[in-house]
Protein backbone atom coordinates (compact mmCIF):
# COMPACT_ATOMS: atom_id res chain seq x y z
CA UNK A 1 0.00 0.00 0.00
CA UNK A 2 1.59 3.32 -1.05
CA UNK A 3 1.40 6.60 0.88
CA UNK A 4 -1.59 7.95 -1.06
CA UNK A 5 -3.63 4.75 -0.62
CA UNK A 6 -2.74 4.64 3.06
CA UNK A 7 -3.76 8.29 3.51
CA UNK A 8 -7.18 7.73 1.94
CA UNK A 9 -7.81 4.66 4.05
CA UNK A 10 -6.77 6.60 7.15
CA UNK A 11 -9.16 9.38 6.11
CA UNK A 12 -12.01 6.86 5.98
CA UNK A 13 -11.00 5.54 9.39
CA UNK A 14 -10.71 9.11 10.69
CA UNK A 15 -14.23 9.83 9.50
CA UNK A 16 -15.43 6.82 11.51
CA UNK A 17 -14.12 8.37 14.72
CA UNK A 18 -17.59 9.77 15.56
CA UNK A 19 -19.06 6.27 15.52
CA UNK A 20 -16.16 4.88 17.55
CA UNK A 21 -16.52 7.68 20.10
CA UNK A 22 -20.24 6.99 20.44
CA UNK A 23 -19.58 3.27 20.97
CA UNK A 24 -16.80 4.04 23.46
CA UNK A 25 -19.10 6.18 25.60
CA UNK A 26 -22.20 3.96 25.29
CA UNK A 27 -20.49 0.68 26.10
CA UNK A 28 -18.03 2.28 28.54
CA UNK A 29 -21.01 3.63 30.46
CA UNK A 30 -22.60 0.18 30.30
CA UNK A 31 -19.46 -1.43 31.68
CA UNK A 32 -18.98 1.11 34.48
CA UNK A 33 -22.64 0.91 35.57
CA UNK A 34 -22.58 -2.90 35.49
CA UNK A 35 -19.51 -2.91 37.72
CA UNK A 36 -21.13 -0.37 40.02
CA UNK A 37 -24.22 -2.58 40.29
CA UNK A 38 -22.17 -5.69 41.02
CA UNK A 39 -19.99 -3.93 43.59
CA UNK A 40 -23.00 -2.38 45.32
CA UNK A 41 -24.64 -5.81 45.46
CA UNK A 42 -21.53 -7.43 46.95
CA UNK A 43 -21.08 -4.55 49.38
CA UNK A 44 -24.64 -4.70 50.72
CA UNK A 45 -24.72 -8.51 50.88
CA UNK A 46 -21.67 -8.39 53.14
CA UNK A 47 -21.07 -12.08 52.64
CA UNK A 48 -19.22 -12.31 49.36
CA UNK A 49 -15.54 -13.17 49.54
CA UNK A 50 -13.03 -11.10 47.65
CA UNK A 51 -12.27 -14.04 45.36
CA UNK A 52 -15.96 -14.45 44.44
CA UNK A 53 -16.36 -10.70 43.83
CA UNK A 54 -13.27 -10.47 41.61
CA UNK A 55 -14.28 -13.58 39.64
CA UNK A 56 -17.86 -12.35 39.16
CA UNK A 57 -16.73 -8.87 38.09
CA UNK A 58 -14.14 -10.32 35.70
CA UNK A 59 -16.78 -12.65 34.26
CA UNK A 60 -19.10 -9.71 33.65
CA UNK A 61 -16.25 -7.65 32.13
CA UNK A 62 -15.29 -10.43 29.73
CA UNK A 63 -18.95 -10.95 28.78
CA UNK A 64 -19.30 -7.21 28.10
CA UNK A 65 -16.11 -7.34 26.00
CA UNK A 66 -17.35 -10.26 23.90
CA UNK A 67 -20.83 -8.79 23.56
CA UNK A 68 -19.36 -5.38 22.60
CA UNK A 69 -17.00 -6.82 19.99
CA UNK A 70 -19.49 -9.15 18.34
CA UNK A 71 -22.53 -6.85 18.35
CA UNK A 72 -20.62 -3.83 17.00
CA UNK A 73 -18.82 -5.89 14.36
CA UNK A 74 -22.00 -7.54 13.09
CA UNK A 75 -24.08 -4.36 13.02
CA UNK A 76 -21.33 -2.12 11.66
CA UNK A 77 -20.22 -4.52 8.92
CA UNK A 78 -23.84 -4.96 7.83
CA UNK A 79 -24.27 -1.15 7.69
CA UNK A 80 -21.00 -0.69 5.78
CA UNK A 81 -21.90 -3.43 3.32
CA UNK A 82 -25.25 -1.79 2.67
CA UNK A 83 -23.61 1.62 2.14
CA UNK A 84 -21.04 0.07 -0.21
CA UNK A 85 -23.71 -1.63 -2.28
CA UNK A 86 -25.72 1.60 -2.53
CA UNK A 87 -22.63 3.50 -3.64
CA UNK A 88 -21.77 0.77 -6.16
CA UNK A 89 -25.23 1.14 -7.66
CA UNK A 90 -24.76 4.92 -7.84
CA UNK A 91 -21.33 4.93 -9.52
CA UNK A 92 -21.91 1.65 -11.42
CA UNK A 93 -18.51 0.13 -10.60
CA UNK A 94 -17.29 -2.63 -8.31
CA UNK A 95 -15.83 -0.88 -5.26
CA UNK A 96 -14.44 -3.97 -3.45
CA UNK A 97 -10.81 -2.97 -4.17
CA UNK A 98 -11.35 0.76 -3.68
CA UNK A 99 -10.68 2.72 -0.49
CA UNK A 100 -14.41 2.40 0.22
CA UNK A 101 -14.21 -1.37 -0.02
CA UNK A 102 -11.18 -1.48 2.28
CA UNK A 103 -12.80 0.91 4.74
CA UNK A 104 -15.94 -1.24 4.81
CA UNK A 105 -13.70 -4.10 6.00
CA UNK A 106 -11.45 -2.18 8.43
CA UNK A 107 -13.92 0.26 10.04
CA UNK A 108 -16.15 -2.48 11.58
CA UNK A 109 -13.04 -4.10 13.12
CA UNK A 110 -11.89 -0.77 14.57
CA UNK A 111 -15.34 0.11 15.90
CA UNK A 112 -15.80 -3.41 17.34
CA UNK A 113 -12.47 -3.17 19.17
CA UNK A 114 -13.44 0.18 20.68
CA UNK A 115 -16.87 -1.14 21.64
CA UNK A 116 -15.42 -4.26 23.25
CA UNK A 117 -12.35 -2.76 24.91
CA UNK A 118 -14.05 0.26 26.47
CA UNK A 119 -16.18 -1.72 29.00
CA UNK A 120 -13.36 -4.22 29.60
CA UNK A 121 -10.69 -1.61 30.36
CA UNK A 122 -13.00 0.59 32.43
CA UNK A 123 -14.15 -2.49 34.38
CA UNK A 124 -10.53 -3.46 35.05
CA UNK A 125 -9.84 0.04 36.37
CA UNK A 126 -12.92 -0.09 38.61
CA UNK A 127 -12.15 -3.49 40.11
CA UNK A 128 -8.44 -2.74 40.53
CA UNK A 129 -8.87 -2.05 44.32
CA UNK A 130 -10.29 -5.58 44.71
CA UNK A 131 -7.25 -7.02 42.93
CA UNK A 132 -5.00 -4.88 45.05
CA UNK A 133 -6.59 -6.23 48.24
CA UNK A 134 -6.62 -9.78 46.93
CA UNK A 135 -2.88 -9.61 46.41
CA UNK A 136 -2.16 -8.41 49.92
CA UNK A 137 -2.43 -4.64 49.45
CA UNK A 138 -4.01 -2.51 52.18
CA UNK A 139 -6.43 0.32 51.54
CA UNK A 140 -7.54 3.10 53.92
CA UNK A 141 -11.20 2.08 53.41
CA UNK A 142 -12.96 -1.16 52.51
CA UNK A 143 -11.99 -2.36 49.02
CA UNK A 144 -15.66 -2.36 47.95
CA UNK A 145 -16.09 1.30 49.01
CA UNK A 146 -12.93 2.33 47.14
CA UNK A 147 -14.06 0.43 44.03
CA UNK A 148 -17.53 2.02 44.19
CA UNK A 149 -16.00 5.52 44.47
CA UNK A 150 -13.71 4.65 41.56
CA UNK A 151 -16.75 3.55 39.50
CA UNK A 152 -18.50 6.85 40.27
CA UNK A 153 -15.32 8.74 39.29
CA UNK A 154 -15.08 6.82 35.99
CA UNK A 155 -18.74 7.60 35.22
CA UNK A 156 -18.16 11.27 36.05
CA UNK A 157 -15.15 11.31 33.70
CA UNK A 158 -17.22 9.71 30.93
CA UNK A 159 -19.79 12.48 31.43
CA UNK A 160 -17.04 15.08 31.28
CA UNK A 161 -15.79 13.54 28.04
CA UNK A 162 -19.33 13.78 26.64
CA UNK A 163 -19.39 17.45 27.64
CA UNK A 164 -16.17 18.08 25.75
CA UNK A 165 -17.55 16.29 22.67
CA UNK A 166 -20.79 18.29 22.70
CA UNK A 167 -18.88 21.47 23.68
CA UNK A 168 -21.11 22.04 26.71
CA UNK A 169 -19.99 22.82 30.27
CA UNK A 170 -17.90 19.79 31.33
CA UNK A 171 -18.86 19.96 35.02
CA UNK A 172 -22.60 19.96 34.30
CA UNK A 173 -22.22 17.06 31.88
CA UNK A 174 -20.10 15.12 34.38
CA UNK A 175 -22.57 15.75 37.20
CA UNK A 176 -25.46 14.59 35.02
CA UNK A 177 -23.72 11.26 34.37
CA UNK A 178 -22.87 11.01 38.06
CA UNK A 179 -26.53 11.61 38.95
CA UNK A 180 -27.52 8.58 36.80
CA UNK A 181 -24.96 6.46 38.64
CA UNK A 182 -26.14 7.69 42.06
CA UNK A 183 -29.78 6.95 41.20
CA UNK A 184 -28.73 3.43 40.14
CA UNK A 185 -26.81 3.02 43.38
CA UNK A 186 -29.80 4.20 45.43
CA UNK A 187 -32.16 1.77 43.67
CA UNK A 188 -29.78 -1.12 44.39
CA UNK A 189 -29.36 -0.06 48.02
CA UNK A 190 -33.13 0.36 48.39
CA UNK A 191 -33.85 -3.16 47.15
CA UNK A 192 -30.97 -4.64 49.14
CA UNK A 193 -32.17 -3.02 52.38
CA UNK A 194 -35.73 -4.29 51.75
CA UNK A 195 -34.68 -7.93 51.80
CA UNK B 1 6.83 6.91 -28.16
CA UNK B 2 3.89 9.30 -27.90
CA UNK B 3 3.37 11.12 -24.63
CA UNK B 4 0.07 12.36 -23.22
CA UNK B 5 0.14 16.07 -22.41
CA UNK B 6 -3.49 16.75 -21.59
CA UNK B 7 -6.58 14.74 -20.65
CA UNK B 8 -10.15 15.92 -20.20
CA UNK B 9 -12.14 13.26 -18.37
CA UNK B 10 -15.77 12.92 -17.39
CA UNK B 11 -15.72 11.28 -13.97
CA UNK B 12 -18.54 10.27 -11.62
CA UNK B 13 -17.30 10.35 -8.04
CA UNK B 14 -18.80 9.83 -4.56
CA UNK B 15 -18.97 12.90 -2.28
CA UNK B 16 -16.00 11.57 -0.32
CA UNK B 17 -13.15 12.16 -0.98
CA UNK B 18 -14.18 15.74 -1.67
CA UNK B 19 -13.14 17.64 -4.81
CA UNK B 20 -9.98 19.02 -3.21
CA UNK B 21 -8.73 15.68 -1.85
CA UNK B 22 -9.64 14.01 -5.15
CA UNK B 23 -7.71 16.57 -7.23
CA UNK B 24 -4.70 16.55 -4.88
CA UNK B 25 -4.45 12.74 -5.03
CA UNK B 26 -4.53 12.81 -8.83
CA UNK B 27 -1.97 15.63 -8.98
CA UNK B 28 0.35 13.59 -6.74
CA UNK B 29 0.52 10.82 -9.34
CA UNK B 30 3.11 12.76 -11.34
CA UNK B 31 5.81 15.28 -10.52
CA UNK B 32 4.46 17.95 -12.87
CA UNK B 33 0.74 17.11 -13.09
CA UNK B 34 -1.69 20.00 -13.00
CA UNK B 35 -5.28 19.09 -12.23
CA UNK B 36 -8.35 21.22 -12.74
CA UNK B 37 -11.60 19.76 -11.42
CA UNK B 38 -15.06 21.19 -12.01
CA UNK B 39 -18.20 19.72 -10.42
CA UNK B 40 -20.90 19.87 -13.07
CA UNK B 41 -23.74 18.04 -11.30
CA UNK B 42 -24.53 17.01 -7.76
CA UNK B 43 -26.63 14.01 -6.78
CA UNK B 44 -27.63 12.42 -3.46
CA UNK B 45 -24.60 10.10 -3.39
CA UNK B 46 -22.45 11.21 -6.30
CA UNK B 47 -21.15 14.21 -8.20
CA UNK B 48 -20.32 14.47 -11.88
CA UNK B 49 -17.02 16.14 -12.53
CA UNK B 50 -14.90 17.25 -15.45
CA UNK B 51 -11.20 16.72 -14.85
CA UNK B 52 -8.53 18.48 -16.85
CA UNK B 53 -5.10 16.97 -16.27
CA UNK B 54 -2.00 18.43 -17.86
CA UNK B 55 1.56 17.23 -17.56
CA UNK B 56 4.68 16.44 -19.51
CA UNK B 57 4.06 12.69 -19.65
CA UNK B 58 0.72 11.64 -18.16
CA UNK B 59 0.38 7.97 -17.24
CA UNK B 60 -3.23 7.27 -18.15
CA UNK B 61 -3.26 3.81 -16.54
CA UNK B 62 -2.13 5.23 -13.24
CA UNK B 63 -4.73 8.02 -13.39
CA UNK B 64 -7.47 5.48 -14.17
CA UNK B 65 -6.39 3.23 -11.28
CA UNK B 66 -6.29 6.17 -8.87
CA UNK B 67 -9.76 7.26 -9.94
CA UNK B 68 -11.11 3.72 -9.35
CA UNK B 69 -9.29 3.39 -6.04
CA UNK B 70 -11.07 6.51 -4.77
CA UNK B 71 -14.42 4.90 -5.61
CA UNK B 72 -15.08 6.92 -8.76
CA UNK B 73 -15.76 5.78 -12.30
CA UNK B 74 -14.40 7.14 -15.54
CA UNK B 75 -17.36 7.81 -17.85
CA UNK B 76 -15.56 9.12 -20.88
CA UNK B 77 -12.37 10.61 -22.21
CA UNK B 78 -13.60 13.87 -23.70
CA UNK B 79 -10.38 15.42 -24.90
CA UNK B 80 -6.75 14.39 -25.24
CA UNK B 81 -3.55 16.03 -26.31
CA UNK B 82 -0.79 13.68 -27.34
CA UNK B 83 2.70 14.54 -28.53
CA UNK B 84 4.65 12.19 -30.77
CA UNK B 85 8.07 11.03 -29.63
CA UNK B 86 10.04 12.34 -32.65
CA UNK B 87 12.34 15.40 -32.53
CA UNK B 88 9.87 17.50 -34.58
CA UNK B 89 7.41 16.95 -31.65
CA UNK B 90 4.13 16.84 -33.56
CA UNK B 91 1.05 17.68 -31.55
CA UNK B 92 -2.48 16.27 -31.93
CA UNK B 93 -5.60 17.50 -30.21
CA UNK B 94 -8.86 15.52 -30.39
CA UNK B 95 -12.16 16.78 -29.04
CA UNK B 96 -15.33 14.70 -28.64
Amino acid sequence: MNRGECRHLLLHLYRARGIARRYFITNGFDGALTMLGLLAGFYTSGTASLFVAVTACMGAAVALFMSGISSAYLSESAERQKELQELEQAVLVDLEDSDYGQASRYVPVLVALVNGLSPLLLSLVIISPLYFSQHGGTLPFSHFSVAIVLALAVIFLLGMFLGRVSRTFWLWSGLRALAVALVTLMIILFFSSGR
Amino acid sequence: MATIKKLVLDVLKPHQPNALEFAITLAEQGADYRVHLAVTEMDEKTESTVLVITGNDIEFKRIDETIRRMGASLHSIDEVEVHGGRPDDRSTTVSS
